[in-house]
């Protein structure tokens, strides 16, 4: 009891998103009340609709295959202390940038045509978002303004080669790139009605994780995101560290959407922006950015759309009920965060007082 | 609550017979399939409500409800990627739909498609006309209207009732079933007032209220004292000429509730008609259509009421037209007909009914129409 108060309690802090789902939920009963419905159903048909069944879970997880990816796409800059917001146009421009390197590639081998189109939708991702870093780093742009500024020209240039060079001319009434071949789709994981996207975003995730958790390179980000300027001052090229972190982000965005065209829509299309880049910003504040929490985050958010449409098949209840849960949700840990790292004490003035009051170094000395 | 106190052995019986899956069923379904009614799924690209395209569907849907052991589920708001997968299949799987309307274009192909091929047994209604013989399931059908009879009607209306004889067109892109709308309203508007002009600017995407509302004032501003749109929700538009005085014609549903002084007349759907006949199809057995298509006079679009402001002449005119249309004597594209650069699109003598493949792939805008694709 008498320890220092400052250091983080993993167990408690472990517990802190269980407790702001438990509160998010209590909240969100009292909502569902008020409407005249009876919570205890709604309750369960959310959680039968994303994980009551085989049905359910494959539902939950392939929604949730391409939130990883953009989920990472925040959570990665994130780490070199930049928040980028720009991941729906990443998104876009892997899309693209995969449905270009797919034309000249028509009847090559699957796996040079996937490789290709993966490699070209990740550098797309990749410059744009790195793109935005650069601008952070080298002009002083604010990061957050310009990736979102340089993700809505992204999907506008999108838009512009599928509805002009790019386009199909078969595509009539919804124009498309001209769409893969049926084999050269790529296909579910084996037993699971769940394309490959998931293992793709489970690889990278746990990649970015032991990356940043056990290398001396995650060491440097830490220092880099921590403190750029005393990383700077201990030799750290913080630059080269900051811009890199934001193209590989983006790059996972761009991966992403290479898989919507390779994995689900078969070309590029406007469908294919339904706002994944947009969840990607919620899960990795849900996530703390840490890329291993970006999974559960993901897959909690993919639940959510999957109960949705349970409850409003079941319930009659409109759509916007699970976005009102998804916003109660994203309040309380948010709120929940600021619990962090708190001494979960009765309150010892003398210690901590003493701590803050102890005088900072001279700067100059 | 009324369910399960009506729940009795015989209905046990039926439904522990039916199918082991049925546990998962709510009562209501279970008790619509035990009375052997069929259930229908509904799924909507955007909001049920929103004086637009999915309001048009959710009408129909509302409709069906009526109809005797028929259960209507719904879903609204629902994007054109897995998520629609997902829903299609649920709701063959768990609420044992024995058809789903999937209603946005955008849903056809891959999702409709794929859905399709993995449960052969199921039926899947897709609204917009792209279904063909020999290339997709059977198990897949094809509905569509030939809307543009009910714009060349408003063209007509409008062209009588305007003042300045200019029109302001919002449309989303110039894709072929648009620019159809664009040209059929035009054409109607030029029949009654030769010197009548079409502005029309491309938002880019469906759903973009915020460029509407920027493109119907700026339409106004230039003049233009009509607006018309093809997006998915006209509220916008039709609001932002109510509020500057200006008249308007609607689309998809009627937005006279929005505009009760300047809204003249609109072209709606009417998916009740389309909608029935799968219905009945799978009700009594019979063969399930994989392509069924028509216009005014197979009523699968309508006219909005005309406002009070619409003159006697322009009704009659309009009713005229409209007359002709029923008794299938009308064609609304016919040469000589001249794009807005002044070259022959159609020549002399040569017309194109409704079911036309030509028209399909139409990729010009008519004289009159200023704006370019």
């Amino acid at each position: 009891m008498s320890a220092a108060p400052a250091r983080p309690r993993p167990l408690i802090d472990a517990l802190l998103p269980l407790a702001a789902i438990v509160i998010a939920l209590m909240l969100f009963s009292l909502f569902v009340a008020l409407e005249g419905q009876a919570p205890q159903e709604v309750l369960e048909t959310i959680f039968a609709g994303a994980f009551g069944d085989a049905f359910g879970w494959q539902n939950t997880l392939l929604r949730a295959a391409p939130l990883i990816l953009t989920g990472l796409a925040v959570a990665l800059p994130a780490r070199a202390g930049l928040v980028i917001i720009g991941g729906e146009g990443a998104l876009a421009f892997g899309a693209l940038g995969a449905a270009a390197a797919a034309v000249p590639l028509a009847g090559a081998p699957n796996l040079v045509l996937w490789l290709a189109m993966a490699l070209s939708g990740m550098l797309a991702g990749g410059v744009l978002i790195g793109f935005s870093g650069a601008l952070r780093q080298w002009r002083g742009v604010n990061e957050t303004i310009s990736s979102l500024l340089l993700s809505y020209i992204a999907v506008a240039l999108m838009n512009h080669f599928v509805e002009g060079p790019l386009r199909d001319p078969a595509s009539l009434n919804k124009p498309s790139t001209l769409p893969l071949a049926p084999e050269a789709m790529l296909g579910n994981l084996p037993g699971l009605d769940v394309h490959v996207g998931l293992a793709v975003g489970l690889v990278c995730a746990v990649l970015a994780w032991v990356f940043l958790r056990f290398t001396i390179w995650g060491f440097t980000v830490r220092v880099v995101g921590g403190n750029p300027r005393a990383a700077a001052m201990a030799g750290l090229a913080v630059t080269p560290w900051v811009i890199g972190l934001c193209a590989v982000g983006g790059a996972m965005a761009g991966l992403a959407g290479m898989l919507e065209v390779a994995a689900v829509h078969g070309s590029c299309n406007a469908s294919l922006l339904v706002g994944y880049g947009h969840a990607g910003i919620l899960i990795a504040f849900i996530a703390r950015q840490n890329p291993l929490a970006v999974i559960p985050a993901a897959i909690l958010i993919g639940g959510i759309g999957a109960a949705g449409s349970l409850l409003q098949r079941r319930l009659d209840m409109p759509d916007a009920t699970v976005l009102v849960l998804q916003g109660i949700l994203f309040v309380v840990l948010i709120a929940m965060e600021t619990l962090r790292g708190r001494a979960w004490r009765i309150p010892q003035l003398s210690a901590p007082r003493l701590a803050k009051a102890t005088p900072a170094p001279e700067e100059a000395a | 609550m009324q369910d399960r106190a009506s729940f009795s052995r015989r209905n046990f019986i039926k439904a522990a017979a039916a199918a082991p899956a049925l546990g998962l069923l709510p009562a209501s379904v279970r008790d619509a399939l035990a009375a052997g009614g069929i259930t229908v799924g509904f799924i909507y690209v955007g909001a049920r409500d929103d004086f637009g395209y999915n309001q048009a569907h959710a009408q129909a849907a509302a409709a069906l409800k009526k109809l005797p052991g028929v259960k209507v589920i719904e879903e609204e708001k629902v994007p054109e990627t897995v998520a629609v997968q997902k829903s299609m299949e649920a709701m063959i799987v768990q609420d044992k739909a024995a058809v789903v309307f999937a209603t946005s274009f955008g849903y056809f192909d891959p999702h409709v498609l794929k859905v399709a091929q993995k449960y052969p047994n199921a039926h899947i209604a897709h609204c917009g006309g792209l279904w063909s013989e020999g290339k997709h399931p059977k198990n897949v059908a094809s509905y569509f209207g030939y809307i543009d009879e009910c714009e060349y009607l408003s063209g007509i209306v409008a062209g009588l009732t305007s003042k300045t004889g200019k029109f302001g067109f919002v449309a989303a892109k110039p894709i072929p079933q648009v620019l159809r709308n664009i040209n059929a309203f035009t054409l109607g508007a030029r029949s009654v007032n030769p010197n009548a002009t079409t502005r029309v600017i491309f938002t880019g995407d469906w759903a973009m209220p915020v460029k509407e509302a920027e493109a119907a004032n700026s339409l106004l501003d230039q003049g233009c004292d009509v607006l018309t749109c093809h997006v998915d929700g006209p509220k916008v538009v039709v609001e932002t000429a109510e509020r500057r005085g200006a008249f308007s014609c609607g689309y998809h549903a009627s937005q006279a509730k929005l505009a009760p002084k300047g809204y003249l007349t609109g072209a709606e759907w009417d998916w009740v008609t389309p909608n029935t006949t799968f219905v009945k199809a799978l009700q009594e057995g019979k063969p399930f259509p994989n392509f069924v298509r028509g216009g005014l006079k197979e009523g699968f679009v309508k006219m909005s009421p005309y406002g009070a402001v619409v003159s006697e002449k322009a009704r009659k005119a309009a009713d005229d037209v409209k007359a002709k249309m029923l008794k299938g004597e009308f064609v609304i594209f016919k040469g000589p007909l001249k794009d807005n650069t002044g070259k022959e699109v159609i020549p002399a003598g040569k017309s194109f009914a409704q079911q036309a493949i030509e028209l399909e792939g139409m990729n010009y805008l008519v004289e009159g129409v200023i704006g370019s694709v």
